[in-house]
């Protein structure tokens, strides 16, 4: 008969709510980042429920796998198509949302039922005799007795998804990228030579020389080549206005 | 307290992950949940590990998370092509066949 302990009854019964809370959070908030997050700390609960269960392998293997690489690729893709892309939770279907929870209501409950219903017909036996050569001893015995011929099934598995992630991600471009003759020729064809020798740099000499500032033309007013375009999209462009020569305080008088 | 409550626990962040598989619009958390439903899978079977007193089903969730791996790398690009292509990880948006 396996007794579980007092400690491990406290551990359970204050994760297991979190995870929950934690797992439903993550259906509930808007931002797919603070998803990835919620589903961090779930998979985190989990490992410790792992190790708890006697199988401190898989607990560690969890948090190195999950938490740490699948979690972080989760991000880094995120990162990668922009982080409120499409992060609407907007109801594209009219009624899914009513129906998807009555079937959810109607799935864990039959879930929970056949849990409860159900009996082995035998006491729970506990992994105390399987784990006497430690966990990680008897995983190993099995996966290189029984389960070998699946684990090298596994590892053509994973060479073949790698493969696969680079062949899908691999970005074939339809045009030639121009060389650098191309375009010093297209710069000197276009319509003025004023960028023949490149763009202006920004910032006003001696005043102010951030790349948010545009420089000034000769006639004194703000010359918007200079300024890149991401930081125009941006709105991030500071006003030139007052490094103007018509609006230059000359009062200001010298400090000695 | 006896270990069934983990399959309770299992079926419950079972459920979640699929009600966010149908409810969700963004690919990527759509994901997400699914690998939601893969880790509550496992959480079962490593309780079944326990409650059987063999290690079998610890090395069936060991291989469950390869697989998952595998799953999560694939997927992944394949959603990152999908957004190359059409500026959009919504799975709705991905709907050219149907016009």
């Amino acid at each position: 008969m396996l007794e579980i302990q007092t400690p491990e009854a406290v551990m359970f019964w204050v994760l297991a709510p979190l995870s929950v809370i934690a797992a439903l959070g993550m259906l509930l908030v808007k931002k797919a980042v603070h998803s990835a997050l919620l589903l961090a700390w779930v998979m985190v609960t989990l490992a410790i429920f792992y190790i708890a269960q006697d199988a401190l392998f898989l607990g560690i293997v969890q948090i190195v796998v999950y938490t740490g690489a699948v979690m972080m690729l989760f991000l880094f893709i995120l990162m990668l198509v922009g982080v409120d892309a499409s992060d609407s939770l907007t109801e594209t279907i009219a009624g899914l949302r009513p129906i998807a929870i009555t079937a959810a209501v109607g799935f864990g409950g039959l879930f929970v039922a056949l849990i409860s219903r159900a009996t082995l017909g035998r006491e729970a036996v506990g992994l105390q005799a399987a784990n006497a050569d430690g966990n990680v001893q008897g995983l190993a015995q099995k996966l290189f007795s029984t389960y070998v011929w699946p684990f090298e099934v596994v590892s053509a598995l994973l060479i073949t998804a790698a493969l696969g992630a680079m062949v899908l991600a691999h970005h074939q471009r339809s045009v030639a990228r121009p060389t650098q003759r191309q375009q010093s020729i297209a710069r000197f064809r276009s319509g003025s030579l004023a960028g023949a020798a490149g763009l202006p740099s920004p910032g006003v000499f001696a005043r102010h020389n951030a790349v948010d500032v545009p420089a000034l033309l000769p006639d004194g007013s703000a010359a918007p080549t200079s300024i890149s375009a991401t930081l125009k999209a941006r709105g991030d462009m500071l006003e030139s206005r007052s490094f103007e020569l018509g609006e230059v305080d000359n009062t200001v008088t010298e400090e000695k | 307290m006896n270990p069934y409550n983990y399959l309770y626990l299992a079926a419950l962040l079972f459920t979640i992950g699929a009600v966010g598989v149908v409810v969700r619009r963004n690919a990527i958390v759509v994901f997400m949940c699914i690998e939601l439903m893969l880790n509550a899978a496992n959480l079962t079977l490593v309780t079944f590990s326990r409650i059987n007193g063999t290690l079998d089903g610890q090395v069936v969730a060991f291989f469950t998370m390869v697989v998952a791996a595998c799953e999560v790398v694939v997927g992944l690009a394949i959603i990152v092509t999908i957004y190359r292509s059409r500026r959009s990880a919504s799975v709705d948006d991905a709907s050219l066949l149907k016009r």
